[in-house]
């Protein structure tokens, strides 16, 4: 039965809607943010995966073809900061963006223009960032940690480099605020906490975890910043400070920061499995109590990075066990979606199938962060490409497939048309198979011995390496199939109705495809929450 | 050679280089995993990291298998009927939340003896403070006024300029050679008390299962002690990146015997005290009787493959 409220839209539309260059630039509609974010973050994903293509050339083989040391240095720090705050960041702000409105049935974002603000702060930050590249001394090469006192060596773009980590920073604490505000505030009255859908759940406390921590990296790098230029000596021994502080402080960021790159993709896999298994998800409180668990330990782990820089014996047992007992609500996690595919009816349409590779693949990224939390092997483990391996398993077909999963899963109702199932399982498959050859040695060669960050490597190490290398050309050309399959939807997809998805549960869907300009002006009814509900 | 081939055509070089490979593929393909190591710690650290491995490919096969069978079973196109009613269920939700925890306590208890036992640097032998910079290292016998530079050897360092058109897998050990290498004896608790001049280094030498950082202004502690039996020459690089050639900043360490160690340690530290008669370098004068120049050890048992290395070092000063 149709809602009258989801047709109330179009009569409130005309008056604000601005068009042109203006619809964007002065945008305060959740949609249109979200879709800026979107296509900032696909941009951001192809420059950062761009310069790991050119790290992969420079790696296919030993001796230096291409590229100098430092200029290598570069590449990897960019590529770094660029994924991290440039691509899975601002996709999840831009998914948040699109659905939470739509999925706790509120017309729009609470604060419509700091989402503005918050957005448009992050094309200034990357082109900060990017054109360090051009200055004298070159772009940041110590590394996106920016461990001191190496950073403190940059050039003329080490001021660059602080102002834009603060931008980003800022921006995505606004961002976080309005996701709270928004959830907190403008869910409809019937919609109680343990109703709300994972991704908004998720969502949430990945939103804490922001406000908590982007302060902190804010104070790390202005203390580089006053360290650097005005004589301060926070991270030097020869004035009372201790480089080592640095790290515990950044870690203290950085572990959290790790979650805020995942915790929304769980929100995401908890959606696609249920829908595709036509089946509730197993243990919906058992998941959201898991996602608060493992967003409290984030705070207590942060110097199992640090392993090797010589802490006393208590602390290093501490961070072992605290990093350890992450496993269980992860691994809670996994058995729930594991136990929600079971006794299912499962299909595998495109966005299923980046849930699985989702489900196998971080469950291995899993496993060698267990490995990892081993003290006395992680000082074998520590700065190699074990380790690359690792956090690549946990943010490639982690992070990366958890937003395919969604864009996938999302992208008719946002457009009201459906994509190309065929050429988007394709680039499922390539992804899947390419994203595995890319990585999987990466294991081996680390263990074998083979530092990280490295530009050019002991000829033992070449095999894998080559093998690394064909698997991340293979695993960046199939990425160019993504903006075709959008593109190609946005403009001749075949119209859709309500339900993209048969087995769809959620607010999201009770909604017209595409979507009124202001998602809910009317908060849903009870009765539309309760079907709307999948558990 | 065919280098040269490579040098014009970015995008061809990939390509061309495919060709290369087999002539070096006789050891890569089979290097998968950790080395033992020729230390106890080592072989315990090697140990662990098995049995982990192990642990996780159990949980593997069972998780992996369960998700398998889902996808197999419970596929619409055969016909499978949601079980929607299948939502919640507490005892096995209690089983899959502390059957975990136990297999967890299970492997930190090993661990943490481990840990434990590395962690004690007591009645240590021999003491060498490790100074990193930018790039190199500095072995410092604080006893005997022995010190030098441990630098990427030459042929490794001409190799590797960008397109310096030598075959990288004509220069042996490329970019794990050195100079200089540490000298220490077999059989014996080596402390090294590490730290960097400039920026942060990690010593590596995965033989040994020690991986430390080199923190300016702080001292590490840390020490191996090879087992008797395997003198040779072990390898290993800097952990931590480091700056411009972080990836040229090598460590060899020459286990020896204890007697032609000795020999060695005698030798140079009666060259450090002819070169410099007034002021001893770096640390406490020596006190070690001269010893002729005769007495230099003749390589080492094991070390073969690397001659290059160990010979210049017994010569340097």
């Amino acid at each position: 039965m149709a809602e009258p409220h989801a047709h109330a839209a179009p009569h409130e539309e005309h008056g604000h809607k601005p068009h042109g260059w203006r619809r964007w630039v002065y945008a305060t509609n959740h949609k249109d943010i979200g879709t800026m974010y979107l296509i900032f973050s696909c941009t951001m994903f192809f420059i950062g995966g761009g310069m790991a293509m050119l790290i992969r050339l420079e790696l296919f083989k030993p001796g230096l073809q291409f590229f100098d040391p430092q200029f290598f240095n570069s590449l990897t720090t960019l590529h770094a900061l660029i994924m991290i705050f440039g691509a899975i960041m601002p996709a999840w702000v831009g998914l948040a963006n699109w659905m939470i409105p739509m999925q706790v049935g509120a017309p729009d974002m609470a604060l419509p223009r700091l989402n503005n603000f918050s957005f448009w702060i992050l094309p200034f930050a990357f082109t900060l960032l990017l054109s360090s590249l051009f200055v004298p001394g070159g772009a940041p090469a110590g590394g996106w940690t920016m461990y001191p006192p190496l950073v403190l060596q940059t050039g003329a773009s080490f001021p660059m480099l602080i102002f834009s980590i603060h931008l980003m920073g800022a921006s995505s604490i606004l961002g976080a605020i309005n996701v709270i505000v928004t959830i907190m505030n403008m869910r409809a009255p019937a919609l109680t906490l343990l109703r709300l859908p994972l991704f908004v759940w998720t969502w949430l406390i990945t939103a804490y975890l922001l406000i908590a921590v982007m302060p902190v990296l804010a104070g790390a790098v202005t203390m580089l910043l006053t360290d650097h230029f005005f004589g301060t000596t926070f991270f030097t021994a020869a004035g009372g400070g201790d480089p080592v502080m640095f790290q515990h402080i950044f870690w203290f960021f950085g572990h959290p920061e790790v979650y805020i790159l995942i915790l929304p993709a769980f929100g995401i896999i908890s959606e696609v499995v249920p829908t595709f298994s036509r089946k509730p998800l197993f243990g919906y409180e058992a998941m959201v109590y898991a996602v608060a668990s493992i967003a409290f330990l984030s705070f207590i782990v942060w110097a199992h990075h640090m392993f090797t820089v010589g802490m006393p014996l208590a602390a290093q047992l501490f961070f072992m066990l605290s990093t350890m007992l992450i496993a269980v609500p992860t691994g809670v996690k996994v058995f729930n979606w594991t136990a929600t595919m079971w006794k299912g009816s499962l299909t595998f349409e495109p966005p299923m199938l980046f849930a699985l590779a989702f489900l196998f693949l971080f469950t291995i990224g899993g496993f060698s962060g267990l490995m990892l939390a081993i003290v006395p092997a992680d000082y074998q483990y520590q700065d190699t490409y074990f380790v690359v391996a690792h956090f690549h398993y946990v943010l490639v077909p982690g992070s990366i497939f958890g937003i395919m999963a969604g864009v996938y899963y999302w992208l008719p109702k946002w457009t009201g048309r459906m994509y190309d199932l065929k050429l988007a399982t394709w680039h499922f498959w390539l992804s899947a198979i390419f994203v595995n050859v890319l990585f999987f040695p990466q294991h081996f060669l680390g263990l074998a011995g083979m530092p990280r960050r490295i530009p050019d490597y002991a000829v033992q190490f070449t095999d894998w390496n080559m093998v690394s290398s064909i698997g991340a050309f293979g695993f960046g050309l199939a990425q160019l199939l993504f903006p075709y399959v959008i593109l190609k939807c946005v403009r001749s997809g075949a119209r859709i109705g309500n339900k993209a998805w048969e087995g769809a549960h959620g607010l999201e869907w009770e909604l017209p495809s595409p979507p009124p300009y202001h998602s809910w002006t009317t908060p849903p009814s009870d009765a539309v929450i309760a079907r709307g509900a999948a558990h | 050679m065919m280098i040269r081939a490579k040098l014009t055509p970015l995008a061809l070089a990939a390509v061309a280089a495919c060709g290369a490979s087999p002539a070096q593929a006789e050891s890569g393909w089979s290097q998968l995993n950790m080395p033992p190591g020729v230390t106890e710690i080592s072989r315990k650290i090697y140990q662990l990291h098995m049995e982990i491995f192990w642990v996780c490919v159990a949980i593997a096969v069972v998780v992996f298998g369960a998700m398998i069978w889902s996808i197999i079973a419970y596929r619409k196109s055969r016909g499978a009927i949601p079980d929607v009613t299948l939502v919640h269920n507490t005892k096995v939700e209690a089983i899959w939340t502390v059957v975990p925890v136990i297999i967890l306590i299970a492997m930190a208890v090993p661990a943490a003896r481990t840990l434990v036992e590395i962690e004690d640097t007591t009645r240590t032998e021999l003491t060498i403070k490790v100074t990193g910079f930018q790039w190199g290292w500095q072995y410092d016998y604080l006893d005997d006024g022995v010190a030098y530079y441990s630098r990427l050897d030459r042929q490794s360092d001409a190799a590797r300029e960008l397109l310096s058109g030598i075959d990288p897998s004509s220069v042996e050990h490329y970019l794990l050679n050195v100079d200089h290498p540490l000298v220490v004896p077999v059989g014996t608790k080596v402390r090294l008390l590490i730290t960097g001049a400039d920026v942060i280094h990690s010593w590596w030498v995965p033989a040994f299962g020690v991986k430390k950082d080199a923190i300016p202004g702080f001292v590490n502690e840390a020490w191996f002690k090879v087992d008797t039996d395997k003198p040779g020459l072990y390898r290993g690089q800097c952990a931590e990146l480091c700056g411009r050639d972080h990836g040229f900043m090598p460590i060899v360490v020459d286990v020896r015997s204890r007697a032609d160690f000795a020999t060695w340690l005698k030798d140079k530290a009666a060259r450090a005290q002819a070169a410099a008669p007034g002021a001893a370098p770096a640390g406490t004068p020596a006190t070690a009787p001269a010893v002729t120049p005769a007495a230099v050890p003749a390589g080492t048992p094991a070390a073969a493959p690397a001659e290059a290395a160990s010979a210049p070092a017994a010569t340097a000063s």
